[in-house]
């Protein structure tokens, strides 16, 4: 069976589901930025796959910036969770609740 | 088609017969004088018995950071070593050159701060 | 490509960006400068002055003919030139407030003014941007550097939540933007706008959900009901001049590259109806729940929510009288806000004293504080939309044109929660003005004194919004961004 384009999507469909469905409903900071790294790598791999199809190597140079762009989150993100962790000793997102709506 | 694989199976059994050879090898000729200390599972690293959840400094964290942010920064250098040769040809390497060098330097400025700023000292 | 021709234009590229470029390498030079000279004293003054440049380079630039630099993937001049205008006005007039009350709750640090400049350069890469590759580069960028300034003070309990829902919420938001970009990437087989239109076919399926997760990105950037839960959060928990600074200028940036998208990439109507629903309800959330805050900052966030759907209801009109309004709109908006936050900020006497920042707290300051109460009413008449100051003409310029547009009910619903807003504003003024002073709080020995540029600032605000009120011919400038082609003119 070939593999065509429309299988790439799905799958990378399925993956950016799953990462939001992980923000939505996961406590644990950790977990959820996972989670948002993972809809960002969904995302990797719909233009890889759109750019591979297309013969076109612009979605590629995208890739190149949203893998840089995620490190630098993942810096600043890892470092803000370890500023929040020492003042407040948790990682629940249920318990960091100063402000209330 | 399974032709196709025969190096790579050749090499896989080869990879298979010399682990053995090296593994075996090892114990044979080598000068064996066990003691406590050597016998544990991380000879020189942590010691693997009690919780996992001891603190540890955030030093690793930093440098983890660090390394990632450098890591993958280096990726645009990819596609431009790859392409450098067609510019090369073109007659613009001089400026294609001059282009990948203003990126590196705009990383040297991250890692002099780094640096200045102790985040790579460890103590 | 023919590849001998790839640099022929890269010098005249830099030039023509020449104050984006500059921000970005003096924020390089701050970060060197810093890690040799720790809070080196004159950190601030080299970002105010890289900032004052740039602002001076490109208000002479307003008038210019549009065009692209860098393969089309920027726009210089025009309207482009205007909205790196008030991103830098934004930036400089923040810079100069920042400083001494940075200084006042001890996290005075060079680090802030290089992210300043370094979060302006997004922003003007955002809000100029002619591709969705730079579209993303900004917004990231910008966004990075913003969630660094929310959680500054590190120390604080507040601060660091903040910066943890801004930044969790942000890179959420990022990647349904980023998935719109992949989405009518692969629709159209282009990054340009401009191309974009054209080159749909027969993927309009793909192409609309790519546009709707590219606009939940932007409304969040904005804050837009029903993405505007984080705002009031953050802009509670950041430091106060900071969140004058992201109210500001990285909505400009993100209205801006809205524009542009609704304008170069999406020209049929066929959006109007969403963007106009996402006005009313951002417009009647925002002001709704803005009467029931006792907290300043908190009342401000959601009245700023309140202005993007203002600002909205422009974009809804989908005519260039309506982008040219919602352009003015945040001109106006910029200077009302920055100005507020400015008062607030300097109410915050030495950190603690003032910082809960409720409006309890602040009764009776007016007769203590007879230049910064004097401010505030021109701002909140001014935020209100009170005929004889730029509020009322930017709120005309962006009702009018929806009007035209067929959307009167969407201009009535904006003048009536406009009415409903003079409430919550005029509150604080009776706070101000009319109310004993707090015995818990003791105002009566307040002896803080507000520099002397700090309220140089205020009073620059003030000014501005009265020229912008009584001088009608910004408006024509903002609308002749849209005259014949000129922004369609690419090479």
């Amino acid at each position: 069976m070939e593999v065509t384009l429309n299988w790439y999507l799905m799958l990378s469909a399925i993956l950016f589901v799953i990462g939001v469905l992980g923000v939505l409903f996961r406590r644990n900071v950790i977990v959820i930025f996972m989670s948002v790294e993972l809809m960002l790598n969904a995302v990797n791999l719909t233009l890889v796959a759109l750019a591979q199809h297309m013969g076109d190597t612009t979605g590629q140079i995208l890739v190149f910036f949203v893998i840089s762009v995620a490190a630098a989150e993942a810096a600043v993100g890892l470092a803000i969770i370890i500023a929040i962790f020492r003042n407040q000793q948790t990682v629940d997102v249920t318990e960091i609740n100063l402000f209330k709506y | 088609m399974l032709a196709e694989y025969g190096p790579f199976f050749i090499q896989l059994g080869l990879a298979i017969v010399l682990a053995f050879a090296f593994l075996k090898g090892a114990a044979l000729l080598g000068p064996s004088r066990p003691n406590r200390i050597k016998q544990m599972p991380y000879e020189s690293g942590m010691d693997p018995i009690g919780t996992a959840r001891t603190r540890y400094s955030v030093k690793f964290y930093l440098v983890a950071m660090i390394f990632i942010v450098f890591d993958v920064e280096v990726v645009f250098l990819y596609p431009w070593a790859a392409s450098f040769e067609r510019f090369l040809d073109a007659g613009v390497g001089l400026e294609v050159l001059g282009v990948v060098t203003i990126f590196v330097i705009i990383l040297a400025v991250g890692l002099v701060y780094d640096i200045k700023k102790g985040g790579l000292e460890f103590d | 490509m023919d590849l001998t021709q790839s640099f022929s234009s890269l010098g005249a590229d830099i030039i023509v960006s020449a104050p984006l470029v500059l921000t970005m390498v003096m924020g390089l030079v701050i970060v060197v400068l810093d890690a040799f000279r720790r809070n080196h004293v004159a950190t601030p003054w080299i970002a105010a002055l890289t900032l004052a440049f740039g602002l001076v380079m490109e208000i002479t630039r307003i008038g210019a003919a549009s065009g692209t630099a860098y393969y089309d993937l920027l726009r210089v001049g025009g309207m482009a030139a205007y909205v790196n205008a008030l991103i830098f006005g934004s930036g400089l007039l923040t810079v100069i407030l920042a400083r001494p009350y940075l200084e006042s709750i001890g996290h005075h640090i060079g680090e802030v003014y290089a992210l300043i400049l370094f979060a302006s350069t997004g922003m003007i890469v955002l809000g100029t941007a002619n591709s969705l590759i730079t579209i993303f580069v900004g917004f990231e960028t910008m966004s990075i550097c913003l969630y660094i300034l929310t959680g500054l003070v590190r120390t604080n309990q507040g601060a660091t939540e903040s910066a943890l829902k801004y930044f969790l919420l942000g890179a959420f938001a990022t990647g349904f933007l980023l998935y719109g970009i992949a989405l009518m990437y692969g629709a159209t087989g282009t990054m340009y706008l401009h191309e974009m239109q054209s080159a749909v076919g027969d993927h309009q399926t793909m192409f609309r959900s790519g546009v709707g997760l590219l606009l939940v990105g932007f409304l969040f950037k904005v804050s837009a009901v029903p993405f505007h839960m984080w705002t009031p959060d953050v802009y509670q928990g950041a430091p106060t001049p900071l969140v004058g600074y992201m109210s500001t200028a990285s909505k400009s940036a993100a209205f801006a590259s809205l524009i542009l998208v609704l304008y170069l990439a999406l020209p049929s109507t066929q959006w109007i109806g969403v963007v106009a629903v996402i006005a009313l309800l951002t417009m009647v959330i925002g002001n709704v729940i803005a009467l029931a805050q006792t907290n300043v900052k908190r009342m401000l966030a959601y009245s700023s929510i309140a202005h993007a759907g203002y600002i909205l209801v422009g974009l809804a009109a989908g005519s260039p009288e309506g982008y040219s309004g919602a352009l003015f709109y945040l001109l106006v908006y910029t200077v009302m806000n920055i100005g507020a936050f400015g008062v607030i900020a300097l109410l915050e006497w030495d950190g603690t004293q003032g910082s809960e920042q409720s409006l309890d707290s602040l009764s009776g300051i007016g007769y203590k504080k007879p230049l910064l109460a004097w401010s505030m009413v021109f701002f909140m008449f001014g935020l209100a939309g009170f005929p004889p100051l730029g509020g009322f003409i930017g709120k005309v310029a962006v009702f009018g044109p929806a009007i035209h547009s067929g959307l009167t009910w969407l201009a009535i619903v904006g003048v009536l929660t406009s009415a409903v807003s003079a409430y919550y504003y005029l509150r604080v003024l009776v706070v101000f003005f009319m109310k004993e002073s707090n015995p818990d709080v003791a105002t009566d020995n307040i002896t803080f004194s507000v520099p002397g540029m700090s309220a140089a600032v205020i009073v620059l605000c003030v000014i501005m919004l009265i020229v912008l009120g009584i001088v009608p011919t910004f408006l024509d400038v903002t609308a002749s961004f849209f005259d014949g082609n000129m922004l369609a003119t690419l090479p």
